[in-house]
């Protein structure tokens, strides 16, 4: 079975290419069995998300604390 | 910034048009400035990038009654400056300083065993739900620091890749690397970002 550490290059390689069917496979059965690269999986897009919200927010507006 | 020196006494005040409070204004120059340095690796390129977009936003004063207005509008035109000039000129890095880079990367490695499964401390853990820390401005702080604690190379690419939303052939291009280096930076970079957002944001209230 592949470990974390590959599992988790091809979870960040989905974000830019397509997997092919066996690795699909692969990272399913992996996944099945890794509460830690499960939370990777969801923690890539969201982190995806996070990226494209810098410097567009509405936090600025919020009283400063300094 | 001399023709707005008056308003410097009145820092605290929040409601002040930004664009007419100084210290705002410099905060603001300096976040942009360490942006445009960082996808440009130029300073004299990246002083005039981020000076344009201000000017740009200084034609339309009337726009900008609010801060974060402001920071989005000089932010884009800022992205779409900096996205030309990398378009535009081909980045002359020395490809052994970027492989450097990749291969010794002890604080990524230290994240699994030896036989490549996390170590039990370093395992991810479940993120809050809803997904609301975009909106907290003291998460943005968060989220710089751990940027800024990166390799150069990595908080680099993965904002190529992430913010300015650059595709991979572009990256490589700017960057000089084949795909499966960027596949490697951007692979570490996330690794190394969700570990530093999760023990300094997502998990601090559970631990206290």
């Amino acid at each position: 079975m592949m470990n974390c550490k590959q599992a988790t290059r091809l979870l960040s390689d989905a974000q830019e290419r397509p997997l092919t069917w066996k690795e699909r496979m692969a990272i399913k059965l992996h996944l099945s069995l890794c509460t830690g690269c499960r939370n990777f999986s969801a923690q890539v897009s969201r982190l995806r998300q996070i990226a494209k919200a810098y410097a567009k927010t509405d936090a600025d507006d919020a009283p400063r604390g300094d | 910034m001399e023709r707005t020196d008056t308003a410097s006494s009145k820092r605290k005040t929040n409601q002040l048009p930004p664009l007419a409070d100084p210290a705002y204004l410099q905060e603001l120059r300096s976040q942009m400035l360490k942006f445009a340095v960082l996808q440009l690796a130029d300073r004299s390129l990246a002083e005039e990038a981020v000076q344009d977009a201000l000017e740009g936003a200084l034609k339309n004063v009337h726009a900008f009654a609010r801060r974060s207005a402001l920071k989005t509008w000089v932010f884009a035109i800022l992205r779409n400056k900096i996205i030309d000039i990398l378009r535009r000129r081909q980045r002359l890095v020395e490809a052994s300083r970027l492989l450097g880079d990749d291969d010794n990367d002890d604080a990524t490695d230290a994240l699994f065993d030896a036989r490549g499964y996390w170590h039990a401390e370093e395992r991810p853990m479940a993120w809050s739900q809803p997904a609301e820390e975009t909106r907290n401005q003291q998460f943005w702080r968060v989220f710089e620091a751990c940027l800024n604690g990166l390799p150069e190379t990595q908080s680099r690419v993965f904002m190529m890749r992430e913010f300015l939303e650059l595709d991979s052939e572009e990256i490589c291009h700017t960057e000089q690397i084949s795909v499966s280096n960027l596949h490697v930076i951007l692979h570490r970079a996330r690794l190394r970002l969700r570990e530093c957002l999760e023990n300094h944001w997502f998990l601090e209230g559970e631990r206290a």
